[in-house]
């Protein structure tokens, strides 16, 4: 058998050269659906859309160019593109946090050899299903409307009510509500890292005398770190992207107040067909969740603790 | 008396996480319950779960649909859709991973870098090019931009997982199918294929789930009543100029979670392995 290999090994190096060229040919017949996705609808089509976003275009006449008149535009003469990104941000710097707090907070809860455990798992994952469905949406609006079960609920307990989702100062906040209720993904994750902490370290603390808070801190916090990078950044992405629920449950408002970034482009590209400055929106996205992606990456060195042995 | 206080403690426990999660499912009982509610009771008696009276005729009613276009046209078109996208996502995701991390080709790692860079893209950026792609083609108002984007991946999160899965395959049984004379294809099809079940029924699972529930993508591409998917017939009850009619609505918003919950309760372990799969091990 080793001689064999051996033997291959020596064959190889031989023909090394033409046995790589049969190498790339199969690797690259197998990467090509992606390859072809790949070149044709993302990188071909951005390099497009970065010349349409220095154009005038409507899809019906050939694009115009007018050089940096979309940007400039957009930057001092916009009031709406300022407002999605205030938007935007409080979407995300309000839900992300929230909801991996919430998630770890439950897995936590989850993270026991108590009987019945599945099974609530899989009750509290249910929300994450549905959460993101027109269906949902509909719901949603509903439920937190002026005649919704919400305010029947708050009535019950004498706390004032409003229509929530009408609600300049609300509307917002029941959409964040809305996405923290779909925690069950991160709840998941965080649930499968807290298994592979080794339970020795617990008890090694705990015979040091540390208190459980200490312990969350010390032990739980650290060892989770990989994990928690993991969830922030793609919750923030997320976050970015966020349409439906505003599209469906405000449409923006009232007064822009729910108006997303994702909501914003949709109207200028799908409304006004106003494409030229869609791209240009859509590329101004693309920087700013590459910045934020690249602070949180660049900020992990401090915070996300690797193990050195283990990792991939 | 140590005994006492660990059962109360038990009792505790399973008691708040009861209260909870009936407040986390509560939405979806509420929806459930106003399906069934007479048009009246709905907001008269907004929280309560139980109808005074089970009133099936919402289902009926619902289903319907606008004009002559009935739920049954909206159920069809998402089934078929999603269908397609399944299998396109099966496709392209076990033959791409496969070329990744089994393939030893040139530009394997920058193009590898690459995917990994387009997993954390935001859907909007490549939407506005894509459309404009997509409308010179011909193809808005089709099916296609919903589904040819399945078969040449792509969602790069369904290569990622599957990659994951296969580098956990050990390495002799390539090796030994390669002394056998077995060829590259022969070891993705006989060897490596059949071993990735678990992983292809997450990746389809869930690519079940995002186009189910996918509102975006047919709203920007579909114009015409006649191809709506459910999540955009739904949507159609809520459209300011149709008549409000909540008690349909519920009932077809409970309809259109039905496919999702079955498949739910009976594939959760590979959603669950799925969702952990990416971020634990990789």
């Amino acid at each position: 058998m080793a001689e064999q290999i051996h033997e291959l090994n020596q064959k190889k190096h031989t023909s090394k050269m033409r046995s790589q060229l049969r190498l790339d040919l199969i690797g690259f017949a197998f990467i090509a659906p992606w390859l072809i996705g790949f070149l044709g609808f993302i990188i071909g089509p951005m390099i497009a859309s970065l010349y349409f976003s220095f154009t005038n275009y409507d899809l019906l006449s050939a694009p115009s160019w007018i050089g940096l008149d979309n940007y400039i535009n957009m930057f001092t003469n916009d009031d709406r593109f300022w407002k999605a990104i205030r938007v935007t941000l409080i979407f995300v710097f309000g839900s992300v946090p929230l909801k991996l707090a919430f998630a770890l907070f439950v897995a936590m809860l989850f993270n026991t050899k108590r009987r019945g455990v599945g099974v609530y798992r899989t009750l509290y994952y249910v929300p994450s299903i549905l959460g993101g469905s027109v269906a949902i949406a509909v719901v949603w609006k509903q439920l937190f409307g002026s005649d919704g079960a919400v305010n029947d609920i708050l009535a019950i307990f004498g706390i004032p009510t409003t229509s929530w989702v009408t609600s300049p100062d609300f509307a917002l906040s029941t959409l964040i509500l809305l996405v923290i209720w779909q925690f069950g993904s991160p709840m998941l994750i965080f649930l499968a890292g807290l298994k592979a902490i080794p339970f020795e370290l617990y008890e090694a603390a705990s015979v040091d005398g540390a208190n459980p808070f200490l312990q969350f801190i010390k032990i739980t916090l650290p060892m989770l770190s990989p994990v928690i990078f993991f969830n922030l950044v793609m919750q923030t992405i997320q976050g970015f992207m966020a349409f439906t629920q505003s599209f469906l449950i405000t449409n923006g408002g009232p007064m822009d107040n729910t108006l997303f970034y994702a909501v914003y482009l949709y109207e200028k590209a799908f409304a006004h067909f106003d494409m030229g400055y869609a791209s240009a929106l859509a590329w101004i996205l693309l920087i700013i969740c590459g910045l934020f992606t690249a602070f949180i990456f660049r900020t992990a060195k401090s915070w996300v603790h690797y193990e050195s042995e283990g990792g991939n | 008396m140590m005994k006492k206080n660990k059962s109360l403690r038990t009792l505790v426990y399973h008691g708040s996480i009861w209260l909870l999660g009936l407040l986390m499912i509560y939405p979806i009982l509420w929806t459930i319950a106003s399906s069934l509610k007479a048009e009246n009771e709905i907001f008269r008696n907004a929280a309560s779960l139980i109808p005074s009276e089970w009133n099936w005729e919402n289902y009926a009613r619902g289903w319907e649909g606008f004009g002559n276009l009935s739920f049954t046209t909206f159920f069809l078109n998402s089934t078929f859709v999603t269908t397609m996208v399944v299998i396109g996502t099966i496709f392209s995701s076990t033959l791409v991973a496969f070329g990744f991390a089994r393939v030893n080709f040139r530009f394997r790692t920058p193009l590898f870098v690459c995917m990994i860079v387009t997993l954390m893209l935001p859907q909007q950026v490549t939407l506005i090019p894509q459309y404009i792609l997509f409308h010179n083609l011909g193809w808005v108002n089709t099916y296609l931009p919903l589904i040819v984007p399945a078969f040449i991946g792509g969602i790069p999160f369904f290569i990622f997982l599957m990659i994951q899965f296969i580098r956990g395959i050990p390495r002799e049984l390539d090796e030994a199918a390669y002394m056998d004379g077995a060829s590259t294809f022969a070891i993705f099809w006989r060897i490596i294929l059949p071993l990735t079940t678990p992983a292809i029924a997450t990746v389809a699972i869930f690519s079940f789930y995002w186009t189910w529930d996918d509102f975006m993508t047919p709203l920007v591409y579909l114009n015409d009543t006649k191809l709506y998917t459910v999540a955009l017939g739904l949507q159609m009850f809520s459209d300011p100029s149709s008549v409000s009619a909540w008690g349909p609505m519920f009932a077809m918003s409970v309809a259109s979670i039905v496919p999702q919950l079955l498949v739910f309760l009976f594939f959760q372990k590979y959603l669950v392995e799925g969702i952990t799969a990416g971020s634990v091990k990789g």
